[in-house]
């Protein structure tokens, strides 16, 4: 990476508006033929990606005759929201009948702190391990890659061990801990890959101004990273939104997280799933990380690197 | 300055400066309390339960861990499967499928959506979108999609072209090529969004120069850009591979292995054996037989990563 | 072992007394689908009206790899719940020896519970070391060949009495383009080869392979037959007119694009939900129309060992729960909605559908024990990718099947 050191060494000369200058091309008339095929392509990729959704969104809309009888790729013919109020407020999940909801705040209330925990660990980790390292550190974190191997369910006797030792077995505590412990190794990588690649001349010019570990990592460090951010954001909150197995194993009933729901509607062993309900279900779970991803698209800035050397 | 302590720290040689070993040390305290957690869950969780499962390996253990020592028995059950052999040769097909393609098209869709185009956000998200909803129900509709009477072929031949066919899901040398389909709509997404990242990360200087030396788009995306997302690169590339061994989910909504036995996975064989199969001694023994894999191919990695001239 | 025993003396001494105040059970099970989760109503419903206890449902879909690591996890981790569902068999052998499940010897002394229990062999998998761990609350049956009444209609032949006439009447099915066997990708296979056993092998041979783990019988030419049955089978089945889920066989079999199914009791329910009625749009033939008993698995309620320092009342009510599970009042109530058969042999069932009662006629033959109940889980897991790869890999012969079928006997523990 030492192409970046000299390539970027002229970073801190660069002023102005860094992100909205225009990159690669020049901005030009809208229809031009690169412009075309560039469209063409992401509409190309959108149309498959938006394909099973498009099955799913349709088939929620349909009554389960309709589906049983039915084309799948039909449209429905009387197109009815009844699945989803259902999903939302009605399914049954055993004995209780009151939909995906209950789960909702528990989810919240799992899935906030242990993004916020388990990326701040991993940023650490990666900013000791880019600018402060120790003798084996990189030992450490090969060690680490190398757990990222290991499937989780294999892990799973050990951990409820573990934490049935540390007394925690059962609470909110425990699941943070264990969203921690397995976004570390992708997470810790990401920002330590991507420290890296950040010009090392700010870190030092920091030191040499006397500022310490902490300072650096708020003040430098973090406001550089934003992208990445965005990227360990997205990675955690739809992993941990989603996960079923560590929330139902270790958070305790108490914390069921809305995913006990979800796979109680959609994964029952026997009898006639209502295909309808199970993907308006499935829709409304994944809600929540669709908006991150929405609204995360302004924290893809360009340029922070040289702009932040300006304040 | 820290860069040199850096570049010698992890070799042992560093001894060669006590002095500036002893100046730093100060400094690198407060890394060290920072490292904690991270030290902690290496020693504690990922090489405790790596000894955990190579120990339990050797044992008879059936629901629970508590079993008697038994040699390689399960080591021989496990080759002599083969249930077990046609799973790593189908992880070793799909994963080098997977990867290449994942990493490909990930790459771009992220140079694409890198040319200041309208709707960014719209597209990063319905490329996303999969990558949110469980798989559960993802998978059950790939797989009407692809069943031969239900989905796509069915549908043509109703409306007509009799001759449509697309049965790779019911067809056991081509069914790899089905999970590949849902596998790659469901990870390609997020695999765009870290290379977009790594992108906006690029400076915006080299870009400039670039265009002052006239260099054409596309070859300062592959030969100046590519090469300084090494480090989004990596991290994609574990990632993806990670996601490969562990893969596990995708199999069970779309084929659960089938038709017969063509399309099983070995993260599915340990799961199967351990949990509704109540052999833990079998489970952990093909877990085992993964690990030592990545580990194979790890340590060359590790090696060049860290290794000799303490390159970054 | 010691801190086990007062535990369950201390429920022993608690029994005689009503409970002077009501106390929250957690109850897992994995009843989520909706006739599922009415059976299991009924349990909470007869449970609280009798002991003024409250049941706190916790339900977990997905049985095997999705509930089972849970509840085992929840009971290892020091955090279990109050009782829960798991299949009849042998899955819990270790918890028990653990000493993490509770002794209701004591619990249901005097219900003398052998005497009205179907069948011994349901108890069986409950006793260890003395002991009695669990308590079967039901009898699910995998023995039910399926016909559709319609396909029969249209190739102008009625519809078939046994196996034999079934399989006689393929070729015909086939030339009308109808398909002789509905199958459903994934696990509706692996009960198969079961129903083929008891079915064309006989009660004898089921005994001898599943009870006694005797290989010579899996070599024996009345295997052979089912061995053979099970390749005549795979040749009308193939991974092109596979359909999704088991439901969608049900579909067919209405429909008439499917002749014949074989599947467990459960698929009734999907049929009724389409509004398929038995005798006319569809025919259920148990046991194959050739044997006399069935085979049979179902579910089973184990009480954990509660911490120490748990309130004594949940303790009772544990107990309390044990004994109206296998009351004959819940037990009627639970098995009408849940479409399978009472563990009770004094309850009145003529509420019971026409399908139901075939089987009812055949339990008073006594139950043969299914691959569940006497062989390992792990033996049951080789069993199937044995099958599975058999279905759809014909480099397989009938031979090779044979062969390793018995070796897997052989090895079975």
């Amino acid at each position: 990476m030492s192409q970046t050191a000299t390539m970027t060494g002229s970073a801190p000369a660069t002023g102005g508006n860094t992100a909205t200058d225009p990159r690669g091309p020049r901005p030009k008339p809208f229809f031009t033929p690169k412009k075309i095929m560039i469209y063409t392509t992401l509409v190309f990729f959108t149309l498959y990606f938006l394909f099973p959704l498009y099955v799913m969104v349709v088939t929620s809309l349909k009554t389960m005759p309709e589906i049983r009888f039915g084309n799948i790729f039909a449209l429905p013919s009387a197109p009815s929201f009844d699945a989803w109020v259902k999903a939302w407020t009605s399914a049954c999940t055993g004995l209780t009948c009151n939909g995906l909801s209950p789960g909702f705040w528990n989810s919240v209330k799992i899935t906030i702190p242990s993004t916020i925990v388990s990326i701040f660990i991993a940023a650490v980790n990666g900013y000791a391990l880019v600018n402060w390292r120790f003798k084996g550190s990189e030992i450490f974190f090969a060690v680490l890659i190398f757990g990222s191997f290991i499937p989780y369910q294999v892990m799973l006797y050990p951990l409820v061990i573990l934490t049935r030792s540390m007394g925690i077995f059962g609470t909110l505590q425990a699941v943070i801990v264990i969203h921690t412990i397995f976004g570390m190794p992708i997470l810790t990588l990401l920002f330590r890959n991507y420290f890296a690649s950040l010009p090392q001349e700010l870190f030092k010019a920091a030191r040499v101004d006397g500022a310490g570990f902490w300072r650096i990592f708020f003040e430098i460090m973090l406001p550089m990273s934003l992208p990445i951010f965005v990227v360990a954001l997205i990675l955690q909150i739809t992993g941990i939104w989603n996960d079923f197995l560590f929330g139902v194993v270790f958070a305790g009933p108490q914390n069921y997280p809305m995913t006990v729901q979800l796979n109680n509607i959609v994964n029952s062993a026997q009898g006639t799933p209502e295909y309808n309900v199970n993907m308006a279900a499935t829709v409304l779970t994944g809600l929540v990380p669709l908006i991150i991803y929405f609204v995360s698209g302004k924290l893809f800035v360009r340029g922070v690197a040289a702009g932040a050397v300006k304040g | 300055m820290a860069d040199t302590t850096v570049q010698s720290a992890p070799v042992a040689g560093s001894s060669s400066r006590p002095s500036a070993l002893k100046k730093f040390f100060l400094h690198n305290l407060s890394a060290k309390v920072a490292a904690i957690p991270m030290v902690a869950t290496v020693l504690v969780v990922f090489i405790g339960c790596t000894i955990w499962t190579i120990y339990y390996s050797f044992t008879n253990s059936k629901l629970l861990p508590t079993g008697k020592f038994v040699g390689f028995d399960q080591y021989e059950r496990l080759f002599a499967t083969s249930r077990w052999n046609v799973s790593v040769i189908n992880l070793l097909m799909y994963g080098a499928m997977s990867l290449v393609l994942t990493l490909g098209l990930g790459f771009l869709l992220a140079v694409l959506m890198d040319q200041k185009i309208r709707f960014e956000s719209a597209f990063r998200t319905i490329m996303l979108y999969p990558f949110a909803l469980s798989f559960i129900v993802t998978g059950l509709v790939w797989q009407w999609i692809m069943n031969p009477t239900l989905g796509l072929q069915g549908t043509m031949r109703n409306l007509g072209w009799t001759n449509f066919t697309f049965d790779w899901i019911a067809n056991p040398r081509m069914v790899l090529f089905a999970l590949l389909i849902a596998g790659l709509w469901q990870g390609v997404g997020f695999c765009m969004v870290l290379m977009l990242a790594g992108l906006r990360g690029v400076d915006e200087e080299i870009w400039k120069a670039a265009r002052v030396d006239g260099i054409p788009t596309w070859r300062t995306y592959i030969s100046v850009v590519l090469p300084m997302m090494r480090g989004v690169l990596v991290t994609a590339v574990v990632l993806i591979g990670s996601g490969i061994v562990r893969l596990y989910d995708l199999v069970v909504a779309l084929t659960n292995g089938g038709p017969g036995i063509s399309s099983e996975v070995p993260a599915k064989y340990v799961y199967n054996y351990m949990f509704s199969g109540g052999n833990i001694g079998q489970g952990l023994a093909a877990a085992t037989m993964m690990l030592l894999t990545v580990l194979i191919i790890m340590v060359p990695w590790a090696y060049l990563e860290f290794g000799g001239k303490g390159r970054k | 072992m010691k801190k086990f025993a007062v535990v369950a003396m201390m429920a022993t001494a608690l029994l005689g007394s009503t409970s002077s105040y009501a106390a929250d059970l957690e109850v897992t099970h994995w009843w989520t689908s909706a006739g599922e989760a009415a059976a299991v109503a009924e349990f909470a419903r007869v449970f609280e009206e009798e002991t003024g206890n409250k049941w706190i449902d916790s339900a977990l879909a997905g049985s095997g790899t999705g509930a089972n690591p849970v509840i085992i996890s929840r009971i290892i981790g020091g955090d279990p719940m109050g009782a829960t569902q798991m299949n009849t068999g042998r899955d819990a052998e270790e918890l028990i020896q653990a000493g993490l499940i509770r002794d209701l010897t004591d619990v249901v002394a005097d219900m003398d519970i052998d005497s009205f229990y179907v069948d011994q062999s349901l108890l069986e998998p409950c006793k260890i070391d003395g002991g009695l761990y669990c308590l079967p609350v039901n009898i699910h049956s995998w023995d039910w060949l399926w016909l559709s009444t319609k396909a029969y209609e249209k190739i102008g032949q009625p519809v078939p009495k046994d196996w034999n006439e079934y399989v006689a009447s393929w070729p015909k099915l086939q030339e009308a383009g109808i398909l002789p066997f509905g199958l459903a990708t994934g696990w509706p296979f692996s009960g198969i080869p079961g129903v083929l056993m008891s079915g064309i092998g006989g009660s004898d041979l089921v005994l001898k392979i599943n009870r006694d783990k005797d290989a010579e019988a899996v070599r024996s030419p009345e295997f052979r037959k089912v061995a053979e049955a099970l390749d005549a089978l795979r040749k009308v089945v193939s991974p092109e007119t596979m359909v999704p889920s088991f439901g969608d066989v049900g579909t067919q079999l209405i429909e008439g694009t499917a002749a014949g199914n074989i599947h467990g009791d459960w698929l009734q329910g999907d049929l009724q939900v389409a509004g398929a009625v038995p005798g006319k749009d569809y025919e259920c033939l148990p046991a194959l129309g050739l044997g006399t008993q069935l085979t049979g698995g179902g579910d089973s309620f184990y009480f954990p060992v509660l911490p120490e320092g748990t309130d004594p009342a949940v303790i009772e009510a544990q107990a309390q729960l044990a004994r109206t599970l296998i009351s004959p009042e819940a037990q009627l109530a639970f098995n009408l909605k849940k479409g399978s058969m009472p563990i009770r042999t004094d309850i009145d069932l003529s509420q019971a559908n026409p399908c139901m009662q075939k089987a009812l006629g055949l339990l008073k033959n006594g139950l043969l024990p299914s691959g569940d109940f006497a062989l390992s889980s792990d033996t049951q897991q080789q069993m199937q990718d044995l099958n599975t790869e058999f279905l759809d890999d014909d480099s397989i012969t009938v031979d090779d099947y044979i062969e390793r079928y018995a070796s897997i006997i052989e090895s079975a523990d």
